[in-house]
């Protein structure tokens, strides 16, 4: 077992920087830590000025996604062991860097609601009238993309996302399929305009990297492929039920 | 200076937040609403909440017996208005939820299911998997997006309140991006801002529960209610703390000691696996002192063993508790017992509110764990904390709706003079100080490992004092801090420090409101008093910032409606 392992991270501070740099740190190797561990041990130990988000540190809250040895990673559960020989943390590929590891996600927010990830419905029951029912079998035609975390792991890796930045991108896809699946939700009429003129979803060539990256099994690569087809067909079914009216 | 002015701004964007904020934009659709957060909502603390959300939804239940498990599980000083108050409104919250999109786990007919959890008589918590925090999160969080009028400040800090004439008007915060100070003017505030669980090492509390804006209230003058009442959960993973959710047992799974023998039948035999926190809790430690724990690494442990349950129901169930053994313990707990053992979790002290969130101050509000209504008393039952941040978080949401619609719009003037000697504050005291010798990592380390010896499962006399002179240095030490990063945009060691002024002003707080109830109840065990003392203590401690001195601490005694104390146990 290593006594230490060698840190390379990417630094960067608008305030003094031309351009990123980096800087290597020697962090103690311990069996049981994870990525996320050795960032904290810099930052408490040996510098205080690396900036980087996290919180939860079990996996659900989706903060602390960064590129390890350029691979986007949960560094909370991405673990110190499987990099004994040394590891590279770069903030995740694809989108703005604010400072050091700290990302400016600010376009998904934005491009998560224009796809309306909410309930849509003509009539809403009265709370009084209980709850929509539903069977379990119905909620897992949904529930693998109701697992997204939003760690933008999907979008670091995505090919089309770092090419053309107006391509709704994996994740927002993904949340978009989870309400048109779900048995309680009339809405997927309203959302397939905003699906249909996302550039770059006939780019996506199914190469599933989103797929691969997330951590939360969401398969965001199968949503894409699942909203070519029901945009195509949802047209032309348009088109032939509605020739002169617009939709809705 | 023109500040933007908001009719409700609302501190926090977990559960209790986004739900204030979305009841506010139902209220008064012309009404508009602010939500800053110092993270992004998602990222809010409500997402590792696991386990799921109480309400009597199923026949065999009424509000009653939801009612009298809440206030037994208490130990007697909740608040029982507030308690009936809520047990009738937590299923229309939770049906509510499920119109929203909540992917909540259903029995065959189609309805919401329920699970049994510790100290519920009966299967009352609705449950989405063991993912129910980050569900109901995302779902608030998504469904607050289609509402235009609720505006949000992300990642921005709040440093303190404005008050103008004793009313609350709203904000001042640090911009983390920019690292620029502002001002927010509103009519009505709502503190939304959780636990502040951070204030112990060995925590399952994520690194932003900081207990804000307890600390914001406090230093505006409103009382803190039972800062004594820290809950300890049964099940934390020895080496990180990370919570394997109380629904593993309610699933069926067994605590067993290190002779096999599931321990808890010499401690709460009626109910078992399914007793309250602080009692199972105390039974651990009880265990390990005597030698029955299994010996790790990070010290004694607790086998929380569910092989029983089978692969099938672990996965439809548990599928999260499955993910995090392998991936933080290197265990399948298909196949393997859990290690587990006492872990600070959850405050059921915090910013003394009304069952409307209303404060002491008029125009300040405050919800969810970083409140304190009267909900939990001295011991919170599991599952009960997600329903309160949606009943609560709703009340507050209204209520604020309400204030604002028939206040006036606070004036500029003083805003302008008050941003300038807050940003100065800060100026002065961490970005241009030169003198600064302490380590903000070291104070905030022994801080927490402190707190988790001596404001533990058990306490003493003895320790609390310790305690409190204890804080008295490390706050001497603090204001010799020294910040080494200068730097505006995104300055986390700036925020950190801010934090932890926060967390040592509550950690004096929680330790002598401690010291001062010389009784044992609920989850405060004094080993010097081991006794509960209804006659002297049947009350609420209120602890009122005293500037520059020690908090004043009184003694409030408790609103009993249908149910007299009497013995706790299970």
């Amino acid at each position: 077992m290593p006594e230490t392992v060698k840190v390379t991270v990417q630094r960067y501070n608008p305030e003094t920087d031309d351009r990123p740099r980096y800087q290597t740190y020697d962090v103690p190797y311990k069996d049981d830590w994870v990525v996320l561990d050795a960032i904290l041990y810099i930052k408490d130990h040996l510098d205080a000025t690396l900036s980087y988000r996290w919180s939860c540190r079990m996996g659900i809250c989706g903060s602390c996604g960064m590129n390890v040895d350029g691979y986007p990673k949960l560094t909370c559960s991405t673990h110190l062991r499987e990099y004994k020989k040394g590891l590279t943390i770069e903030p995740l590929s694809n989108f703005p860097v604010i400072r050091d590891l700290v990302v400016d996600i600010d376009d998904f927010m934005a491009k998560l609601k224009s796809v309306k990830p909410w309930i849509i419905r003509e009539l809403e029951q009265p709370l009084g009238a209980g709850e929509y029912l539903q069977s379990n079998n119905q909620i897992d035609h949904f529930r693998g993309f109701s697992q997204c975390i939003n760690c933008m792991l999907c979008y670091a890796a995505c090919p089309v996302y770092g090419m053309e930045n107006e391509f709704l991108g994996p994740a927002a896809i993904a949340l978009a399929r989870r309400y048109n699946l779900d048995s309680r939700d009339e809405g997927s009429d309203e959302r397939v305009n905003v699906l249909a003129a996302s550039e770059g979803i006939w780019e996506c060539s199914f190469v599933g990297e989103c797929s691969a990256a997330c951590p939360k099994g969401v398969d965001p690569a199968k949503a894409i492929q699942q909203t070519k087809f029901d945009t195509v067909n949802g047209f032309v079914l348009g088109a032939m039920l509605m020739p002169f009216g617009s939709r809705k | 200076m023109d500040f933007p002015l908001y009719d409700v701004l609302i501190v926090g964007g977990g559960g209790a937040g986004l739900r204030a904020a979305i009841a506010a934009a139902e209220t008064d659709p012309s009404l508009r609403i602010l939500v800053v957060s110092k993270v992004y909502p998602m990222r809010s603390h409500t997402v590792s909440a696991e386990g799921g959300a109480a309400a009597a939804l199923r026949p065999e239940d009424s509000w009653e017996k939801h009612a009298f498990d809440t206030v037994k599980g208490s130990d007697y000083i909740a608040d029982q208005f507030v308690v009936e108050t809520f047990v009738r409104e937590a299923p229309i919250e939770l049906i509510q939820l499920e119109h929203w999109g909540c992917p909540w786990s259903r029995d065959p007919d189609g309805k919401i299911s329920a699970r049994p959890f510790g100290g519920m008589t009966t299967w009352r918590t609705c449950f989405a998997a063991d993912k129910t925090g980050f569900h109901m999160l995302h779902t608030l969080f998504q469904t607050s997006l289609k509402y235009d009028q609720i505006e949000r400040l992300d990642e921005t800090f709040v440093t303190s309140l404005l008050v103008e004439d004793g009313r609350c008007v709203g904000i001042t915060a640090l911009n983390q991006r920019s690292g620029a100070m502002n001002a927010v003017r509103a009519k009505t505030v709502i503190l939304t801002t959780g636990g502040n669980g951070r204030v112990y090492a060995f925590s399952t509390n994520g690194q932003i529960c900081t207990g804000d804006g307890m600390a914001l209230a406090y230093r505006a003058g409103v009382p803190l209610k039972d800062m004594e009442m820290v809950q300890f959960h049964p099940t934390g993973l020895p080496s990180t703390g990370i919570l394997i959710t109380e629904a593993v047992r309610g699933e069926g799974g067994y605590l067993t000691n290190n002779k096999g023998e599931r321990f808890l039948k010499d401690y709460v035999p009626t109910k078992m696996e399914l007793g309250p926190r602080d009692i199972i809790s105390r039974a651990e430690i009880t265990e390990f002192e005597k030698g029955n724990g299994f010996e790790g690494e990070y010290g004694p442990y607790m086998h929380l063993d569910v092989r029983h349950l089978g692969e099938a129901t672990i996965d439809r169930k548990l599928p999260f508790m499955r993910e995090l053994g392998l991936d933080y313990v290197g265990i399948d707990i298909v196949h393997d017992p859990i290690p587990v053992r006492p872990v600070e979790h959850y405050m059921m002290g915090g910013i003394d509110a009304d069952i409307t969130g209303a404060t002491a101050m008029p125009g300040l509000y405050a919800a969810g764990e970083c409140a304190n209504v009267g909900l939990n008393g001295a011991n919170r039952l599991g599952s009960n904390s997600l329903s309160e941040c949606l009943v609560f978080g709703a009340a507050a949401g209204r209520a604020a709706s309400q204030f604002a619609r028939e206040a006036t719009a606070p004036t500029s003037n003083p805003v302008d003079s008050l941003l300038r000697d807050e940003t100065r504050r800060i100026e002065k005291r961490y970005l241009e100080a030169t003198d600064g010798t302490e380590k903000l990592s070291t104070i905030r380390g022994e801080m927490a490992r402190s707190m988790d010896e001596n404001v533990g499962v058990f306490r003493t006399g003895e320790g609390l004092k310790n305690q409190v002179a204890k804080i008295e240095k490390l706050r001497e030490s603090y204001t010799r801090l020294k910040i080494e990063d200068r730097s505006r945009v995104f300055n986390t060691e700036l925020t950190a420090a801010l934090e932890l002024d926060y967390m040592l002003e509550l950690a004096e707080v929680m330790t002598l409101s401690a010291l001062n109830r010389k009784e044992s109840r609920g989850a405060h065990a004094r080993r010097d008093h081991p006794e509960r003392d209804d006659v002297n203590y049947l009350a609420n401690t209120m602890a009122i910032h005293v500037p520059g001195g020690k908090p004043k601490l009184s003694l409030r005694p408790v609103r009993i409606t249908h149910w007299q104390p009497q013995a706790r146990t299970y």
